[in-house]
């Protein structure tokens, strides 16, 4: 069920570039970015790294010192030529760190009050995807959390937005609640035809939604890829430090066995996976976290073990970093897909590997972390 | 009790006075009161200051600057004269500037304050969702600052109502005209033998003013509710 809210808009297939400088106080916010038509893209870092401006900035409420911004073809700001077009004429949808819900409307309303009067979004279709339909008549201040920030994401995507922002959604929720949105908003990033940026200081989050990522620091962009290429990238595990040196892997289910509750994914045609049983249908796509510590190596074809996946793998790069002088860190190929580990120096010596040399990667199912 | 002609007329005209001096300081008083509440700017304490000026400052004082402004020979009161033939002073439209500037502190305190609690993140919300700044004022910033809009508005009419010294320096105390219900009472005290009629315009003021607190609590409520329910279609 692809939801496409927009009905009349042929910007929808290019980029947003920006470059901006601003100063406030000590803090230097200094960026140049060009991101994806398409899909979601995760801006990380830590508290004070700048994430929450850039957010601010590209939604029009903040302005900084000199920059630009151009979504689509359409140039939204430009201090050289004194151009600014203002937050409400941006059509960028933010959802904020806490819902914002307006107190004196009730959710009906609250959704509504973005929505344009031509050609109205699918106001049905948005509010039963948000399973929010039964909340409609209630006041925001009798709202829970976790129904709460469902109702401040369906009132921005009904504002018909060309880009959605989300900045830090799931702030303050518990557990359970966070990783119950978690997995609706990644399951409805994938069914919204707009982009999305979704901002964010956890691993976790950052791992099950985002298909790009930009890494942030004390107000520079570090660096700006595909997700697991940066995950790949030896240079960069102290500062995605959060991520443990980890690696996405993703593939389609294609058996739940109830009796064990285990899943089996297959990666490519020819790799399969046996995974903690999830609730994802046969047939989709879903994708598993695997920290490079719960990977070990084998120089042959292990028998009589508990380590249910054995992927035959090629080491295709290798490095020792200075912070963990004990360990090396492995980058192993399989097909297209690419997964981190890390095993002791002794080990690597003992063990006679070097770049180049196919091994059999093992990796326990427990150790898996479904997204 | 029936009332005579005469308190009839001063009540008629306290009503029309406190009414048409609320409806007159409403609309820059609000302007006023959001531009305070919203604004950083040089020189804001002695705005303030100025504003608040009638609260502090003695009644005839106001009285007399506002018969030097706007009198016949005053600087505005000349070219209100000369171009539109409006003439303020000894009439009950005079009155009305006169309590209306007395009442205009309170209205403008009130709503300020109301206006400041109100979250600027919900404002910038509602612009990110499409609204221009006037439809972010009239559909969230004032909605927000009702309870304020109404305390404002039923102290700035009481006021209104009571006020004395002002309007009596700058329209006079002319019965039919600008004889409000304190101007009908002031008169009558200064007459020997008065006392019966004095004391039954007494309790008429406080009658009127408990009716205004009460009708004051019910509109509160009910705006309350209005507000609630708008949008629950």
């Amino acid at each position: 069920m692809p939801i496409n809210p927009t009905t009349h808009n042929s910007s929808l297939t290019s980029s947003l570039s920006l470059f901006v400088e601003q100063r406030l106080g000590r803090f230097h916010l200094q960026a140049e970015l060009t991101l994806p038509a398409k899909g979601v893209t995760g801006i990380f870092g830590t508290s004070g790294s700048g994430k929450t401006s850039l957010l601010r900035i590209i939604a029009g409420l903040d302005r900084p010192d000199t920059g630009k911004l151009q979504l689509g073809n359409q140039i939204l700001l430009d201090t050289q030529r004194r151009q600014n077009v203002p937050a409400h004429q941006r059509r960028i949808g933010v959802v904020f760190q806490e819902a914002r819900l307006f107190p004196h409307y009730r959710v009906r309303g609250n959704l509504t009050y973005g929505m344009p009067k031509q050609a109205p979004p699918r106001f049905d279709e948005i509010v039963e995807l948000l399973g929010i339909s039964h909340l409609l008549t209630r006041m925001p201040g009798t709202l829970s959390g976790g129904e709460a920030r469902r109702v401040a994401i369906g009132r921005a995507l009904l504002s018909d937005p060309q880009l959605l922002l989300m900045d830090e959604p799931l702030t303050g929720l518990d557990g359970a609640r966070k990783q119950e949105l978690l997995r609706f908003i990644a399951l409805l990033t994938r069914q919204i035809n707009i982009p999305v940026m979704y901002v964010s200081h956890d691993p976790e989050e950052i791992s099950a939604i985002a298909d790009h990522l930009v890494l942030m620091e004390s107000g520079r962009i570090v660096a700006s890829d595909h997700l697991n290429h940066l995950l790949q990238r030896f240079d960069l595990t102290q500062k995605l430090g959060g991520f443990d040196a980890a690696s996405i892997l993703e593939g389609q289910v294609i058996e739940h066995d109830t009796h064990y509750h285990l899943t089996r994914i297959t990666l490519g045609n020819t790799h399969q996976l046996l995974l903690p049983g999830t609730e994802a249908n046969i047939g989709s796509c879903i994708r598993v976290r695997v920290l490079a510590r719960d990977i070990a190596i084998a120089t042959s074809a292990v028998k009589d073990t508990s380590y249910r996946n054995q992927l035959p793998v090629t080491i295709e790069d290798t490095t020792v970093l200075p912070e963990t002088s004990h360990s090396v860190e492995l980058r192993l190929r399989m097909g297209r897909f690419h997964l981190r580990a890390s095993l002791t120096r002794k080990s690597w010596d003992e063990m006679g590997l070097h770049i180049g040399k196919e091994v059999t990667a093992l990796i326990r199912s427990v150790s898996f972390n479904p997204l | 009790m029936t009332l005579s002609p005469a308190e009839w007329e001063a009540i008629r005209l306290s009503l029309l006075i406190g009414l048409a001096a609320v409806a007159w300081i409403l609309p820059p008083g609000i302007a006023v009161a959001w531009w305070l509440a919203r604004h950083q700017f040089r020189g804001k304490a002695l705005v303030d200051g100025l504003i608040h000026l009638p609260l502090v400052l003695p009644p005839v004082v106001v009285g007399y600057l506002l018969l030097v402004g706007l009198g016949k020979q005053g600087v505005i009161g000349q070219w209100l004269y000369s171009s539109l033939g409006v003439s303020l002073p000894f009439t009950w439209q005079g009155a009305a500037v006169a309590s209306g500037v007395m009442a205009f502190p309170l209205l403008v305190r009130a709503l300020r304050l109301s206006l400041e609690a109100v979250d600027p993140k919900l404002e910038a919300a509602a612009s990110t969702l499409g609204a221009n700044r006037r439809r972010v004022f009239t559909t969230i910033t004032l909605p927000l600052a009702v309870p304020g809009l109404l305390t404002g508005t039923v102290l700035a009419f009481a006021r209104a109502l009571s006020e004395f010294g002002a309007t009596i320096t700058f329209a006079s105390n002319i019965p039919g005209e600008t004889r409000t219900l304190p101007l009908a009472l002031y008169t009558l005290i200064q007459t020997p033998g008065q006392e019966t009629a004095a004391t039954r315009l007494c309790i008429l003021a406080i009658i009127i003013a408990l009716l205004s607190l009460i009708a004051s609590e019910w509109l509160a409520r009910r705006t309350q509710q209005r507000l609630q329910e708008r949008d629950a279609y």
